[in-house]
């Protein structure tokens, strides 16, 4: 009954291995490839550039809109309808305001950040992928920001909190909750948290201290990907 | 007494710490964080006695007073031309500031520039709304006939210039093509066919290498394997002056 190991041999606080790199599409001003597991994500960076339709400028600050898109043939399911959902409209939205706080756009009013975030493969945690990617992406393409933002899912599979669910825990025939969160390493700050399934207050407590230990993890290897694009084609 | 972090001339990202201590002041691209100076940009991290700043590898381009750039006309209006700056504002030419030729009452604006021409113009002014107001009058600044228009990271501008003009110089002299680099990253150059090639290789290659030590002698052995001609260095400098590139000077400062 309970969940005593996880399906593909994992600690319980253990990441899927991860993998990342800066500056993978040329025409973009910043990109970026993040892997973790079986989940890819790529983000491209576009601009500061000219934002219309014009009612949307904001004379005070530029401003951020992110594209999240699963493509046709990522899930190992159904075929994904290419396009817009409402569900893609949503991971837009939290992701733009999980990476607005460290975003410094005073100096670009009038003026937009377009982050385009494509999933080729998903296996769960494509919104704590694509935040990772679109993070790396953004200190790419020389936007000022704060500090780099790293997000993982925390969650509980029966009766085991865990980090970093695959779909073969998600959708695992027992209560599970899934939670993505996005700190921000240097404050601690939580920029995104959403919860699907019941957890009580001492799991979440739980769940969120481990994720913020693996996010630092996380932290390195972004860190280290924008650095290797710089210093690592030397000689 | 502060004390430094990361060293001088390191890659840094935003996050990464530079330096701890009130001692320090932060510069361009970085922020005070409690004692703290954090880097917010990606880029090199440089220390100017007590200043901390960071030289960005990497961005569009923030158009700046006193800058010359290449712009392309996008529209024209009554009082002047809209020219688009390869960043993401455009910019202002009034007629006014155009030429030095007499423009009268009505005349037809797109006799002097139409739009799609190139030109070679100096920013006067940019508000803190990003609005630019460009001038054509003055040594160098010109409308751009024939030629071919390459784009290049503006952060590397100050590397394909050199210094003083020297790379730009060596270029120039051994293609035989006549360059201008603007500010903002949009260089036009015109030669013959086969030394306009050449003079992209180079371009690209100074681009792509400029990191890496070094690069003023790779990019000799390079014109020379591909021109067969020598080249000479120095006195280079007073020839590039004849004619564009009067704006060596911003090579690192911000």
């Amino acid at each position: 009954m309970t969940y005593s190991k996880r399906n593909d041999g994992r600690k319980f606080d253990e990441l899927r291995p991860i993998e990342a790199k800066a500056g993978v599409i040329k025409r973009a001003n910043g990109s970026a490839y993040f892997r973790i597991g079986k989940t890819t994500a790529y983000a491209a960076v576009y601009g500061p550039r000219d934002l219309y339709p014009k009612f949307k400028q904001n004379p005070k600050a530029g401003i951020i809109r992110v594209n999240y898109s699963m493509m046709p043939f990522s899930g190992s399911g159904e075929r994904v309808r290419p396009g817009g959902s409402r569900r893609s409209k949503e991971i837009s939205m939290v992701t733009e305001k999980a990476l607005l706080p460290v975003l410094n756009l005073e100096e670009f009013p009038n003026s937009v950040v377009d982050v385009f975030i494509e999933l080729p493969q998903t296996d769960a945690g494509t919104r704590c992928a694509g935040i990772c990617a679109a993070a790396i992406a953004l200190a790419d393409a020389g936007i000022p920001m704060k500090d780099l933002v790293a997000a993982v899912s925390v969650g509980k599979v029966d009766d085991k909190i865990v980090i970093d669910l695959d779909y073969s825990e998600e959708s695992y025939d027992a209560e599970v909750a899934d939670i993505p969160v996005a700190f921000v390493q240097r404050t601690g700050m939580l920029t995104l948290l959403q919860m699907d399934g019941p957890v009580t207050r001492e799991e979440l407590k739980k769940g969120l201290e481990m994720g913020r230990e693996a996010l630092k993890k996380i932290y390195a290897i972004q860190k280290k990907a924008l650095k290797e694009k710089y210093t690592g084609e030397e000689k | 007494m502060g004390e430094i972090i990361e060293k001088d001339k390191n890659v840094v990202v935003p996050g990464d710490e530079l330096a701890s201590g009130m001692d320090f002041l932060p510069s361009f691209g970085t922020y005070r964080d409690g004692d703290k100076i954090v880097a917010s940009r990606l880029g090199l991290v440089s220390f100017e006695g007590k200043v901390v700043k960071i030289i960005p590898l990497s961005g569009r381009y923030v158009p700046k007073r006193g800058d010359t750039i290449i712009g392309r006309v996008e529209d024209v209006s009554y009082s002047g031309w809209r020219i688009s700056t390869n960043c993401a504002y455009p910019a202002l030419l009034s007629v006014k500031d155009a030429t030095m030729q007499f423009i009268p009452k009505g005349a037809d604006l797109t006799r002097f520039f139409d739009i799609g021409d190139y030109l070679v113009a100096k920013i006067m002014n940019v508000t803190s709304q990003k609005l630019i107001d460009l001038t054509c009058k003055g040594p160098g600044l010109r409308k751009l006939h024939g030629g071919r228009i390459l784009e290049v990271n503006t952060n590397k501008v100050p590397r394909i210039i050199g210094k003083q003009g020297s790379m730009v110089g060596m270029i120039k002299q051994a293609t035989g093509c006549r360059i201008t680099i603007g500010q903002n990253g949009v260089v036009w150059l015109d030669g013959e066919p086969k030394s306009e090639i050449i003079a992209v290789e180079a371009i690209r290659k100074i681009e792509d290498e400029s990191h890496i030590p070094g690069l003023t002698e790779r990019i000799k052995q390079f014109l020379e394997e591909k021109t067969g001609k020598k080249i000479e260095m120095q006195a280079m400098t007073q020839e590039s002056h004849d004619h564009e590139q009067y704006d060596h000077e911003p090579a690192m400062e911000q």
